[in-house]
């Protein structure tokens, strides 16, 4: 390993980014819409219950889904490009 | 056929697939032991992991608890499958790139101190046997209920079965018989489900029947549950009751406690490389998110089933007679759970019904007083019994009621010998052969894990007998430690350079000791019951409950490492070098159990 290891290195910089965005997904399904935002949703009725609901006891669950396989394809996608990926 | 002799045959076949498995493919070295070779492909991964994961909490507990409580326990369903997200992005691959077997090694070589590993194994003992006490929960009742036994002598057998099951194997003889236990969990908890979905709202797929119609009134199923709870005088089902603080605290305790429990963080080091550590927690979680996006549908319509059999007319009609319950086979299910002692009924006005509602409900007690009930009837229900009795409750066929049976254990089990697993290498593998015997033979090595478990077995049966509350609630608990104590550490340990040995070291402290202690100061001083000197219903700091407060732990430990670390030593070049190498997948070969 090279002694002058850049912590701001692109490959590294570029999945923080992902990493990021992610979460920010990950924190307003379930923090956002399945709780705290809740009563902005309440207008929206999804079947005996408001979209709030949905999302605290589906929604959120389908996302993070969603969330953990983009980041995976994206992310074995960037080690290639960087040339870091496992031979 | 009787339904005992049905839920033995059941229990006890699967229970010979699990063992005839196990015995198959038993460990020889170590590094099978614990990793299984490193040969495990990330869908067969990913589907033991889920049965690892999903323990007597999900599978017996989880539904029960949403069926009382309604939308304010949606915390589990989120904070145990949200914590994936966590453990995918944030520590997953770079542990297994890592490449060593346990997560007290991590912590021990990236914080370039024995003391640090020390505390991590200290803390993920504690979480680990916390859980435990969780499994042997259910074991008990599930136990109880397939032998027609009293819960605590269940528990007794169980901790039998479980400890002559985890000695059998190490991770590779537990990897095949768990994803056999996914299947036989999966199928146990989805058959009864669909059928009870196909029942209330003629939908197969009881996620959607959860927000369909219910075909006899024509009313959407939650728009009707709702009616129902409220005519009984308890909490509307799909209203927000508790504190919202509260609700976000605690699903945050569960989501950042399953990143940092190690039974689960080892599973990833099973997988060949570090992109499949990526797609394995993908995996992990279409496989739990299968149970978790039906328990809802199972617990709001149990809900709904329990209601409507004590009323059978409505509210306004008359409440189901004591005779009905002790000759109609609708309600056989009352009497056989009557044996365990975790439900029961009494006629306390001597009308010959049992009248269930809320009778701490200013309108409901109106009601009572000139309907003449003098309390509600329907005396104890343990939310644990909740699963294990909904194919009796909807009148299923005996063989869905022998499977139920065989897939609540099977998560029991398959949880606990994971968490043993993970408790015995801590020992044996850290604490013994790493620090205080490093000369050990692998033979006494692997003599020495099986003790563990042993010893682990026990202090989970003792404290078990008092449990500090409901299964999953138990579970949330050791999710609270883990999440102050494990977490933190991992993240910083590869997110920061900055953070060295004594930052890490009073970062864990800090986050294990202000949890344990206000666990223990609402909960009783290792759980002993009347030793607390606060309860969850009026909380020592405004709305935070015990078991919300994993996540303000966590903050507590990230706080005081960075502290610690601003004032000491920088990090030498090599720890440096060491996490720069953690941060590629490039170089991630076979890990060796020696170092």
């Amino acid at each position: 390993m090279n002694h002058k290891y850049d912590e701001n290195n692109p490959y590294w910089r570029a999945n923080i980014r992902l990493i990021i965005v992610s979460l920010i997904i990950w924190a307003l399904v379930s923090f956002g819409f399945g709780i705290v935002l809740r009563p902005l949703l309440s207008g929206i009725a999804v079947g005996g219950a408001d979209l709030g609901f949905w999302f605290a006891q589906q929604g959120s669950i389908l996302v993070f889904l969603v969330l953990i396989f983009f980041y995976a394809w994206r992310m074995n996608a960037l080690d290639r490009q960087h040339g870091v990926d496992e031979e | 056929m009787d339904q005992f002799t049905l839920n033995l045959l059941f229990v006890g076949g699967s229970f010979a697939l699990y063992i005839g498995i196990a015995i198959w493919a038993r460990a020889g070295s170590t590094s099978e032991f614990y990793a299984a070779g490193r040969g495990v492909h990330p869908v067969t991964n990913g589907m033991a992991t889920a049965a690892d994961w999903m323990s007597a909490a999900s599978f017996i507990s989880m539904a029960g608890l949403i069926a009382f409580t309604g939308y304010d326990n949606s915390s589990f369903l989120m904070g145990w499958t949200g914590g994936y997200v966590l453990l995918a992005l944030l520590l997953a691959p770079y542990l297994r790139k890592f490449g060593k077997f346990t997560v007290s090694e991590f912590i021990g070589d990236r914080f370039y101190s024995a003391t640090a590993r020390m505390v991590a194994v200290i803390c993920l003992l504690i979480a680990s046997i916390t859980y435990v006490i969780g499994q042997m929960q259910g074991v008990g009742i599930a136990f109880g209920r397939f032998l027609e036994i009293d819960a605590t002598t269940g528990l007794m057998i169980g901790a039998c079965v479980v400890f002559a099951y985890a000695v059998f194997g190490g991770m590779k003889g537990v990897t095949y018989t768990q994803v056999a236990q996914y299947c036989v969990l999966i199928t146990a908890y989805t058959i009864p489900a669909v059928f009870i979905s196909l029942q209330l709202t003629g939908n197969p797929i009881p996620a959607l029947g959860l927000f369909g119609e219910h075909t006899t009134s024509g009313e959407p199923l939650l728009a009707k549950l709702d009616q129902i709870v409220r005519d009984l005088g308890f909490a509307e089902y799909t209203a927000a009751h508790g504190s919202t603080i509260n609700m976000v605290l605690f699903t945050l305790s569960l989501m950042i406690g399953t990143a940092g429990l190690p039974h689960v963080i080892m599973r990833f080091f099973t997988v060949p490389r570090v992109s499949d550590a990526r797609w394995s927690a993908g995996w992990t979680l279409v496989f739990i998110a299968l149970l978790y996006l039906t328990a809802p549908a199972v617990g709001a319509m149990a809900r709904l089933n329990i209601s409507e059999l004590m009323w059978p007319n409505g509210t306004d009609g008359a409440a189901v007679s004591v005779e009905q319950i002790e000759s109609d086979p609708e309600y056989a299910w009352m009497a056989t759970w009557q044996k365990t002692g975790l439900l029961d009924w009494e006629d306390k006005n001597g009308d010959g019904r049992i009248q269930y509602y809320n009778d701490a409900n200013a309108e409901l007690q109106a009601k009572a007083e000139a309907n003449g009930w003098q309390g509600n009837e329907l005396t104890n229900f343990n939310r644990d019994i909740l699963v294990l009795a909904n194919p009796e409750i909807a009148s299923l066929p005996g063989w869905v009621i022998g499977l139920v049976a065989a897939g609540g254990l099977a998560a029991a089990l398959s949880t606990a010998a994971g968490l043993l697993l993970a408790i015995s290498s801590a020992v044996s593998h850290d604490l013994l052969k790493g620090q205080l015997t490093p000369n050990m033979s692998e033979k006494s090595e692997l003599l020495a894990a099986r003790i563990s478990m042993a010893a682990a077995i026990v202090v989970a049966v003792l404290l078990g007998l008092n449990p500090p509350g409901f299964a999953a609630q138990t579970v949330a608990l050791a999710f609270g430690l883990a999440a102050a104590s494990i977490f933190p550490a991992l993240m910083m340990g590869i997110f920061s350079t900055r953070i060295n040995n004594s930052g890490a070291v009073a970062g864990m402290l800090a986050g294990l000791v202000v949890t344990l202690l206000y666990i223990f100061l609402h909960k009783g001083w290792f759980f002993i019951p009347d030793t607390n000197t606060f309860t969850d219903a009026d909380p020592l700091l405004g709305p935070i409950k015990s078991t919300s407060f994993g996540a303000i732990g966590a903050a507590v430990n990230f706080a005081v490492a960075y502290f610690v670390s601003g004032m000491t030593k920088e990090t030498p070049q090599e720890i440096k070098d060491l996490v720069a190498s953690v941060r590629v997948p490039r170089g991630a070969g076979v890990a060796a159990a020696d170092h």
